[in-house]
């Protein structure tokens, strides 16, 4: 058991080391980060498979017990992310590989590996770490990971970006220690599971503060508005490789975080009103935001930002049936944004650009583009049978069920704000895929085709693809999705599995 | 022993915190850097003040109870090994921009331009 757990993390840090040794070996480098990907995900699907009833798995690090040492817990929620986000990885490190072997790409792959597996082991441990400073040091690997790719290929631009990028998550940061600070200051310890237990005996007034000032950590991160002005000026300058990773990832990372802390550590503090109206302002203002941009990159960023709304809307509802729903749209989401950015990835690859100005009649240029543009913006704003409608209906369902007039205005804020995904996304449709293409268009298109990149080519339409048929297919198992849904919603509701499993039998549960 | 923090450092803590949020809002890099590096500080500080025990001896030997909280010493340690390496890393960036752009102030949100420029009535197509 204890071997699962640190697979996810040492693996991709000794891949780390090892894609840094073969440097000079393309090849080596190559099949080395998709091998350790690989173990990644075999071990992630292993994890799933023993936490789908709802065990919670404990490896205490070192053997220390519980309170004192380093805690890794997996529970269904977590083993399922750490399962979607590793196979994400993998596809989008295949795509990077076909983008190198043809040539196509002004990335370093020398540097890129490594800190790609270092990035891995981040997002994976922020998934399963069980006390709040390992939280923070899985933030920071996946972070300053991040800080070196968004700055691959530099270019002024790339280096005004990332400078942005990297000062407001380092803002994040800083306050996420002083929350640990406050913490431990009131509580003497900053185990998740003891924190959960002994935060009762704080007044009110100080536990609101404190779940406050995570939210507002953890809100950065995941672009929640109003703290969301960083993402569309940073995400849509790094290279397409590094920003699907960026967009599908890491502010899902932080969403997670939002609810491991609001459920574990305070779910007796009612700021689910806070919740719901931030929950509002996202998506509405995302989604305007989306519909006045001329770059597809930018609308893909804004509309990212305006889906975050839906889960923190699931977390706000706080019921066992809306928490379900948050875990399906988590997973569609990372896959749909995933597929979305590849997608312009490979219109970049055609064109050159992503500007919806100088953009006319993709679909005569390239029909199987048009077919992978259309299957993941159709998920994005909802409509059946995709994974998107899956995941909205999960969460409308669970908005009636509670019945508040609160629940009802953000169901209302959801559907406007698909209905306005459509129109943004469509915009995209009738300006870049209809019409007859620009003279240049076709030009760039043939000598892209007699150039010897074709098989690079060929490898990054397929890896593109199959993250388009990794999201049709969450659609076909939505309904054991959805069950694996309700046992993980019940674990985050009720708390008492995950500190028992954490400090034995006999600890206090809030 | 329990004892209730100095006062002093109190004080210090949240002169650390205004003066590194004023300095991030400045235009200049050099003086957000700064700031990032202040607020550091403040963060720093503040899990050392956590430790109720800190006039005690350090963790060498002796009883519990006689001895200060080595937690947060440990938490203050790793943290000022990732801001270290972090400031670091902002430093070559404000380098980059500034070798770019010849100079170290922030520039006005193209975007922001773009939006402005909307707004006249020739763009509206």
């Amino acid at each position: 058991m204890n071997v699962l757990l640190a697979v996810p993390l040492v693996v991709p840090l000794l891949g780390a080391a090892l894609t840094l040794l073969l440097r000079r070996l393309p090849t080596a480098q190559q099949i080395a980060s998709s091998l350790v990907l690989l173990v990644v995900v075999a071990d992630a699907a292993v994890l799933l498979a023993h936490t789908a009833d709802g065990t919670v798995v404990v490896s205490q690090a070192g053997g220390w017990p519980a309170p004192l040492g380093i805690t890794l817990v997996a529970d269904p929620l977590a083993a399922l992310l750490v399962l979607v986000s590793s196979v994400v990885l993998l596809i989008v490190l295949l795509y990077a590989i076909g983008q190198d072997i043809g040539g196509l790409s002004r990335a370093t792959p020398q540097v890129f590996h490594p800190i790609y597996l270092v990035l891995t082991a981040g997002v994976c441990l922020s998934f399963v770490s069980g006390d709040l400073f390992n939280l923070f040091v899985g933030f920071e690997m996946m972070l300053t990971a991040s800080y070196a790719l968004i700055t691959q290929a530099p270019t002024r631009s790339r280096v005004r970006a990332s400078m942005i990028y990297t000062l407001v998550s380092l803002t994040s940061s800083i306050l996420f220690l002083t929350g640990i600070a406050l913490v431990y200051a009131l509580t003497g310890t900053i185990n998740l599971a003891d924190i959960a237990g002994k935060l009762g005996a704080a007044t009110p007034a100080l536990r609101m503060v404190l779940a406050l000032l995570f939210l507002v950590v953890f809100g950065i991160k995941a672009a929640i508005v109003p703290m969301h002005f960083w993402l569309p000026d940073s995400y849509p300058v790094a290279l397409t490789r590094i920003s699907a990773i960026f967009a599908a990832l890491l502010t899902k990372v932080a969403v997670y975080a939002v609810i491991r802390t609001q459920t574990l550590l305070f779910a007796r503090d009612d700021i689910s009103t806070v919740l719901l109206w931030v929950a509002v302002a996202t998506m509405i203002v995302g989604i305007l935001g989306a519909l006045v941009q001329d770059d597809v990159n930018r609308v893909a960023s804004f509309a990212l930002v305006s889906h975050i709304g839906f889960m923190i809307f699931g977390l706000a509802l706080g019921t066992v049936a809306a928490l379900a729903g948050v875990l399906l749209y988590l997973v569609h989401h990372i896959v749909a944004q995933a597929s979305l950015f590849l997608v312009n990835g490979l219109i970049r690859q055609f064109v050159g650009h992503t500007s919806l100005r100088a953009i006319r009649g993709l679909t005569t240029v390239s029909p199987v583009l048009a077919a992978l543009f259309f299957v993941p913006a159709m998920s994005l704003a909802g409509l059946p049978p995709t994974s998107g409608f899956v995941a909205k209906v999960a969460l409308f369902q669970a908005g009636v069920a509670l019945g508040t007039w609160q629940a009802y205005v953000g169901i209302a804020a959801g559907v406007l704000t698909s209905a306005l995904t459509l129109i943004a996304l469509f915009r995209i449709w009738t300006r870049a895929f209809w019409g007859t293409p620009l003279p240049d268009m076709v030009e760039a298109k043939q000598r892209l085709r007699n150039a010897s990149n074709r098989g690079g080519l060929r490898m990054m339409t397929a890896m593109t693809a199959v993250m388009v048929t990794a999201g049709l297919v969450v659609a076909l198992v939505a309904g054991p999705l959805s069950e694996l849904g309700f046992t993980a919603a019940h674990d985050l509701v009720d708390g008492e599995a995950y500190i028992h499993a954490v400090l034995g039998e006999e600890a206090p549960t809030p | 022993m329990i004892t209730t923090p100095s006062l002093l450092l109190i004080i210090a803590v949240a002169v650390l915190y205004s003066s590194g949020f004023y300095l991030l809002l400045q235009r200049s890099l050099m003086r957000v850097v700064l700031g990032i590096v202040i607020l550091g500080h403040a963060a720093n500080l503040s899990l050392m003040l956590t430790d109720h025990s800190i006039t005690l001896p350090p963790l060498l030997d002796g009883p519990a109870g006689e001895i200060s909280d080595p937690l947060p010493q440990a938490l203050v340690l790793t943290a000022i090994v990732i801001t270290f390496g972090v400031t670091t890393f902002l430093l070559a960036l404000a380098y980059r921009v500034w070798l770019g752009d010849n100079t170290d102030e922030v520039p006005d949100d193209l975007e922001d331009r773009r939006i402005r420029r909307l707004r006249e009535p020739e763009d509206s197509s």
